[in-house]
């Protein structure tokens, strides 16, 4: 998927300005929801970055997100980075522009953290990398996420935002869905539980592979869920679709998603998950 | 009224509508699961993770529903298509994390509408039959009130089928047996006394393992007897529980 077909969701009046809003903003300014369109102070966001109106969960980096679940974390592979397998022109320059705003080498932050006492191995997409779009760094990344997890029979959480395949990096980028899809099998024949989170927007291969292969999946409100891009069903079939089509609480109703969890529920709800998941099983001795 | 009347009573009193009271008085931590990952959540199939004596357990279970609302939404308690979609999707990670499953039956039949058979009705309980009788993970079937055909069946293949004392299990439900019989309806009441659908004669055909007294729902002694029926199971290896599980239903 083009991933930016997705960005389309929104109004073409709201996209520039929240471009504009995903950078350093100066506390004070005045915030548009992209969502429900409900002007605020941006501080009203508090720290979760929830729109004060309908709940939606701003974008924001994987390492900000990371502060919002856990204090407990240890950081693998963090050096990973695309050697521009297609030789696309000016590419590295996008890349090291992405680097900066977001502190990250490629678009996920991957590592061991603890939710509550529950050792997980925990992803996190970021949406400001590029659109969170899947490529050779971040899928190799999140594939020795699940590697490592399978290895040390944790189970795994990852966050998922991503516009879908990066375009720069052609079939490279494609390759991912079924490189990480595998491993995602291995831990599953671990016998290893994973859940996913869906966040805003989580779209086209991510959609098509490791997002949608969890034994769980969680939601944020208001978060954009779904294959094809919008605009592009829309010029395929010629009729309009609804705002909240691909909507988290619509992929609730057609039973793709277990639970919608607001942001600053989320580090509890997974805790009491995982404490189902991690109790003595009946065949140990007390 | 008869004893068969009696039975079928209790078995359709409002007390067994809801579920997740049930649910709530055995289970802890009761995570509930929705969907079939696919088209659609079917309310009237109530599944997820929880503990039992703080064991992991999955736990499936029909739902009726206490208030009219509810009860359209759930077809009084008979599942769609999509519900027997989540209910395998539930017993499979179950298997995948080693967790015993408890299941909690009291429907008359799978909903018996042109979208559910347009949808693969029939062949979805036939794949949710064949998928749990080959489950490695021990399972325990409760029915609590109505347990009525093919729909039933395909929550009930199991290592342990236990029948509270008002409820009934039968190849349908007595309207649609005397429907079927006699094209009328109106005769379910003769059709219940020749189907032999309480618990008493289905014990002594060895059709289910056990019968639960009533007061065992309230008392707090049917979650012990579960406890200790799924630390039994879960004693035996899987090759030997599904030998067991086989041979119930090869006896037929
Ligand atoms: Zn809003």
């Amino acid at each position: 998927m083009l991933f930016g077909e997705h960005v389309k969701r929104f109004s073409s009046r709201s996209v520039p300005k929240l471009k504009r809003d995903q950078a350093k903003v100066p506390s004070g300014i005045w915030q548009e929801c992209p969502h429900c369109h409900a002007g605020f102070y941006f501080k009203k966001a508090g720290q979760y970055r929830v729109c004060p109106e309908c709940g939606y969960g701003f974008r924001v980096t994987a390492r900000r997100r990371l502060k919002m679940l856990t204090k407990h974390f240890d950081e693998w592979d963090s050096d990973l980075e695309t050697r521009n397998p297609t030789e696309f022109p000016d590419y590295q320059r996008k890349i090291k522009k992405a680097q900066s705003a977001t502190h990250l080498k490629d678009g996920v932050l991957t590592g061991k953290a603890l939710i509550d006492d529950y050792p997980v191995a925990l992803g996190i997409m970021d949406p400001l990398f590029i659109m969170g779009s899947l490529g050779t760094a971040n899928g190799e990344r999140l594939t020795r996420l699940f590697e490592k997890a399978t290895e040390q029979q944790l189970p795994v959480i990852v966050l998922t935002a991503s516009g879908g395949a990066r375009m720069q990096e052609g079939i490279y980028s494609l390759m991912q869905m079924a490189k990480i899809s595998q491993a995602v099998n291995d831990h599953g024949k671990a016998g290893l539980a994973y859940i996913s989170v869906i966040m805003d927007p989580t779209t086209g291969g991510v959609t098509a592979s490791f997002a949608s292969q969890a034994d769980v999946t969680l939601a944020e409100p208001k978060a954009l869920y779904g294959f094809t891009g919008k605009r592009v069903i829309e010029q395929t079939i010629n009729k309009q679709l609804p705002n909240d089509f691909q909507s988290v609480e619509n992929g609730y109703q057609r039973g793709l998603i277990d639970e919608i969890v607001p942001r600053e529920q989320l580090a509890q709800r997974l805790s009491q998950l995982l404490s189902i998941l991690e109790a003595k099983k009946w065949g140990e001795m007390t | 009224m008869t004893d068969t009347q009696a039975v079928i009573a209790g078995a359709r009193s409002d007390r067994k509508a809801n579920v997740y009271a049930m649910i709530d008085q055995l289970f802890t931590d009761f995570f509930e699961l929705h969907g079939d990952q696919i088209a659609s959540d079917d309310p009237a199939i109530v599944a997820g993770l929880a503990k039992l004596a703080d064991r992991p357990i999955a736990v499936i279970a029909t739902q009726k529903g206490n208030n009219l609302e509810d009860r359209m939404a759930t077809h009084f308690g008979s599942p769609e298509p999509a519900g027997y979609r989540k209910s395998l999707r539930v017993m499979r990670l179950a298997e995948k994390l080693n967790f015993p499953i408890i299941t909690l039956v009291n429907t008359p039949g799978a909903y018996p509408g042109a979208d559910a058979e347009a949808a693969g009705q029939g062949q979805m309980i036939a794949k949710n039959i064949s998928e749990m009788l080959k489950l490695r993970v021990p399972i325990l079937t409760l029915i609590v009130g109505e347990a009525g055909s093919g729909g039933a069946l395909a929550l009930a293949c199991s290592d342990q089928i236990w029948m509270l004392e008002n409820s009934m299990y039968s190849v349908l439900s007595p309207e649609g047996f005397a429907s079927i019989m006699w094209k009328d309806a109106h005769l379910a009441d003769k059709a219940a006394e020749l189907m032999r659908l309480t618990p008493d004669w289905l014990l002594k055909q060895h059709a289910i393992h056990r019968i639960i007294p009533e007061r065992m729902l309230t008392d707090g002694s049917l979650k012990t007897a579960l406890t200790s029926a799924i630390g039994e199971l879960c004693q035996q290896d899987s090759a030997t529980r599904l030998a067991k599980r086989a041979a119930f239903f090869r006896k037929f």
